[in-house]
């Protein structure tokens, strides 16, 4: 490749409107310009929400829940970036709070099978049918059920929170980079369809637009789906363009392999596969669980054998990819400390981190854990801040 | 490096070939333009020199194509990418990552290149095209000069000896297009790259062109010369070679400043005449009595003091025509951004108004507020006495009508037919009101035609039948020449010449001077969301260099804007 940019003169590369100001900037702060973007590798991230995640699926206790969502709502706010992405973490929350009311409500409209002796309210039982046996609608809502549920939903609550947390601080497209070669074009299809919509809510706002303009409602249910198709008709074309765009810019480019390699990759690719389900299932079952281990790890160990081998066939090479330093690392353990100790904690002193609803007591904030879950604001400290 | 050898294409279900008998040879280091009429299957061209056509399209492809060697038969559009780069008429339809410096490596990544070279080539074009402040940047938050470039950089990374570029400056204010034209040309003057480029516009490009391939009409050979053979031919050409033509001179000129040095003699010839100023046609008064709907700017900038009131001179109140509209200290603000502050407007029957500016200098914010798109955070709209967010919209099609930037979002119907008994529906209009229009805008069009059939201009004119089924006395207009050709620049403005004289108000937002001088009264010029000049288009377009149509520039100090008005003065 012959380089035919003109880097030997870089007098010509302040021609541009914008280029002067920027040439001039470059000479005045010369280190500015060649710092590294200040970014984590996005697995740290993801692995530490997963510890976060695993430690919320240990305890019941709700102060010790907020604690966590604190914890993450705290690194997110100080570290994630200006993407588009980043901003999906309040979407994340509010799905959260709604999962948390589904779950109330249906304990206060199905009843619980917790037995409480706390009456709130009685609402008017639905008689149902012999066959529904065991389904109540209606009846007695008592304070330990619902705080049983409140408990519950807040469990399920943070675990769906931790989980935006690591959308919000790693973007999907930044951990598709770290994607063995032979899945990236498969990562590629993903991202981009992820992508497409935000594109269909922004073409759903412009035609509702549109039907005002023809002196149709712009509002209802109605106006909504008529502009379905014509919405659907828009995603249609503009993936076609972005596939023929992607076409010219060399995706699925790939290198020739000689029919041996590629038959190699395919068997080990399957068999591994294979080998997985296989190993799994006997994992589970009763009677499998003297092959059951042996052959999962030999179906793993086929499957990465044959993604590595499927890589030859790519040529793509990566552009900056983030690299895995002490930063990673601690980010990485933090996450993975928190997990560990409540996960401890919780086989030595169940009672605290499960506050008991009947009778109902009030929760108590138990000092190791909740210590152990301020681990987690490590991050905030530890990963590189984007410039504001 | 470009080389088409009796090249027709034939798509699929089509009985005549889109185009045939191409054959021509573009040498390296070009930049060459590709010229002609809409529909002339210039996208086709374009499409054939990535592959893209017929690998992606479909269709059948005789002859042969062959880019730096390479066979596009047996080459298919990911074995070009590192010959060709392809920018599309759409830059948002070509990006794959969410920020800029991604962007630009995409295509390298895809070629494998190595890690350090990457790293090199993403600072050298970020350099090479003023990026460097922007590599951060997510994409969606650029400005649409900025997008465009940022399109070229990606496919520049890889090193492309071709560069093949579909409209790339049609979406673009003048400033913006300039910025770009200067990236191209840096790019064909230091790095020798081959540039084959299609371009409506061709008073922003002519200029730059070595040579011009003109694809006279459908299905035509095409013709290879000189931009100024092609030009003395040619069936569509800018202002400044209409103007030489009715002066007679040979070789015509293509630049303003060659245009200026002949111009002596016809400045003479003109030297006394008056140019005829365009006139609301409710102004039945004597020229020396031109409404000022607001102060002109050579004597009083508007300012934010300026009373909201309608200024006028010379008229007694009781023949002040009422305003279809009226705008008092509007603000809009949309997502924490202020797109529009204190603006005082008014819009008359009959009269035209440009409303120019910048990408993003609210223009379109301000039609969509007048239409009740958007819902004004401080101060008040007035449309024929209602207030258009708050009116039902089956009423307020009849004080106003918008004809958006996509006309085809209007388009609901499978049939031009269908299109028009809905249109009558709409609007409570007579049966057959939609259809008569139509008839009119578009001579020869049936009613089983399908929308989606017709050109860009044809869909417009659609459109715009569809909304003035309802009969607005206010009709706004959205960048309506956007990828019109300028054949139907011309119907689209006798047909709007028609609707002012008629008593219609028209707003036109354009970034297209020329239309502005042909058509607007009045120019209102939009920056950061305030009215920063507001008067006459021939006091308002002479006095700025960007604005300035092409006929101002080559005629001043005299103050005329376009060549009708020249070829009249002179009969």
């Amino acid at each position: 490749m012959r380089s035919r940019l003109p880097s030997r003169e870089p007098s010509r590369c302040s021609g541009g409107r914008d280029g002067g100001g920027a040439s001039q900037g470059r000479e005045s702060v010369p280190a500015s310009r060649h710092q590294r973007r200040p970014t984590l590798h996005p697995g740290a991230w993801w692995l530490w929400s997963l510890g976060l995640a695993t430690a919320a699926s240990r305890t019941t206790n709700p102060l010790v829940l907020a604690l966590l969502v604190a914890a993450s709502a705290y690194v997110v706010a100080t570290c994630r970036s200006r993407t588009p992405w980043s901003r999906s973490y309040s979407a994340f929350f509010k799905l959260a709070f709604a999962v948390l009311l589904i779950r109330l409500v249906f304990a206060v409209a199905l009843g619980s099978p917790v037995p409480g002796t706390h009456v709130i309210v009685t609402l008017p039982e639905v008689p149902l049918p012999h066959w529904a046996q065991g389904i109540r609608l209606g009846g007695r809502v008592t304070a330990e059920s619902v705080v049983f549920a409140l408990y519950d939903g807040l469990q399920l609550a943070t675990l769906l929170i931790c989980v935006g947390a690591a959308n919000a601080l790693a973007s999907p497209a930044r951990l598709l980079k770290s994607l063995p070669g032979a899945l990236y074009e498969i990562g590629v299809a993903v991202v981009v369809a992820l992508t497409f919509a935000p594109n269909l809510i922004a073409d759903v706002q412009r035609l509702r637009a549109a039907r005002r303009l023809r002196g149709r409602p712009d509002r209802g249910v109605r106006g909504l789906l008529q502009v379905g198709l014509p919405v659907l008709e828009g995603a249609l074309e503009r993936s076609v363009a972005l596939a023929a765009a992607m076409d010219a810019r060399g995706y699925g480019r790939s290198a020739d392999v000689p029919a041996r390699v590629r038959r190699t990759t395919t068997a080990l690719t399957l068999g591994g596969l294979l080998g997985v389900c296989a190993g799994t299932y006997g994992l589970l079952t009763a009677e499998g669980g003297t092959y059951g281990l042996p052959v999962l790890l030999a179906g793993v160990g086929a499957a990465l054998a044959g993604l590595r081998l499927g890589g030859r066939r790519t040529l793509r090479t990566r552009y900056r990819p983030d690299p895995w330093g002490p930063r990673a690392w601690l980010v990485a353990a933090s996450g993975g400390a928190v997990a560990a100790l409540l996960t401890l904690a919780s086989a030595t002193d169940s009672a605290a981190l499960h506050p008991g609803v009947v009778p109902l007591t009030a929760p108590v904030l138990p000092l190791w854990p909740a210590a152990a879950v301020l681990l987690a604001l490590l991050p905030a400290l530890a990963a590189p801040k984007e410039p504001s | 490096m470009i080389r088409f050898e009796d090249v027709s294409v034939t798509y699929e279900g089509a009985a005549e070939p889109t185009v045939r008998g191409v054959d021509f040879e573009v040498p390296e280091g070009e930049l060459v333009l590709l010229v002609g009429p809409s529909g002339v299957g210039k996208s086709t061209v374009l499409g054939a020199v990535s592959g893209l056509v017929p690998h992606f399209t479909g269709g059948t492809l005789r002859g042969r194509v062959t880019v730096a060697g390479r066979d596009t038969r047996t080459h298919k559009p990911r074995e070009l990418a590192d010959v060709v780069g392809t920018v599309g008429q759409d830059p948002l339809a070509h990006f794959v990552t969410d920020t800029v410096e991604d962007e630009l490596a995409y295509g390298m990544e895809s070629l494998g290149l190595a890690p350090d070279v990457m790293r090199r080539r993403v600072e050298e074009t970020l350099d090479l095209l003023g990026l460097a402040d922007l590599r951060d940047r997510p994409i969606a938050t650029l400005s649409g000069g900025q997008r465009q470039r940022v399109a070229i950089g990606s496919v520049l990374t890889p090193h492309p000896r071709v560069l093949v570029l579909d409209e790339p400056t049609s979406a673009l204010d003048p400033a913006a297009a300039e910025e770009v034209l200067a990236v191209l040309q840096r790019l064909v003057h230091d790095l020798g790259t081959t540039v084959l480029m299609a371009e409506h516009r061709l008073e922003r490009v002519i200029q730059y062109a070595d040579r011009v391939i003109l694809l006279p009409a459908p299905g035509a050979a095409p013709l290879l010369g000189t931009p100024a053979e092609v030009m003395a031919v040619s069936p569509v050409y800018p202002p400044v070679v209409d103007l030489g033509r009715l002066a007679g001179w040979s070789p015509l000129p293509l630049t303003v400043r060659d245009a200026r040095r002949r111009a002596g003699e016809l400045r003479e010839r003109l030297d006394g005449r008056k140019a005829p100023r365009p006139a609301p046609a409710s102004a039945a008064a004597p020229e020396a009595d031109v409404p000022a709907p607001r102060v002109p700017m050579s004597r009083a900038p508007v300012s934010r003091i300026s009373a909201p009131r309608r200024f006028r001179r010379g008229r007694t109140p009781d023949t002040v025509p009422p305003g279809v509209a009226e705008v008092r200290s509007l603000a809009v603000r949309r997502a924490g951004v202020t797109a529009l502050r204190q603006v005082d407007l008014g819009f008359a029957p009959g009269e035209t108004v440009a409303l120019m500016g910048r990408n993003g200098a609210g223009k379109s914010t301000l039609l969509n507020t007048l239409v009740g798109l958007v819902e004004p955070s401080a101060g008040s709209v007035l449309v024929g006495g209602a207030v258009p967010h708050r009116t039902a919209p089956h009423d307020l099609v009849r004080h106003v009508g918008l004809v958006p930037q996509e006309p085809a979002d209007l388009l609901y119907a499978d049939t031009v037919g269908a299109e028009c008994a809905a249109a009558d529906r709409d609007a409570r209009a007579e049966p057959g009101t939609c259809r008569a229009l139509v008839s009119g805008l578009l001579p020869g069009i049936g009613d089983d035609t399908h929308p989606r059939d017709l050109s860009e201009g044809q869909r417009l004119a659609l459109a715009l039948a569809v909304v003035l089924t309802a009969r607005p006395p206010l009709l706004l207009l959205d960048e309506p020449t956007r990828g019109l050709d300028y054949a139907a620049k011309a119907r689209l403005v006798t047909v709007l010449r028609g609707l002012a004289a008629e008593g219609h108000a028209i707003v036109l937002a354009t970034h297209d001077v020329e239309l502005a001088a042909e058509l607007a009264h009045r120019v209102v010029l939009l920056a950061e969301g305030e009215v920063i000049a507001d008067g006459p288009t021939a006091d308002i377009v002479v006095s700025s260099p960007s604005f300035a149509p092409q006929i101002t520039k080559i005629l001043a100090p005299q103050q005329w804007l376009t060549t009708a008005q020249v070829r009249e003065a002179l009969a």
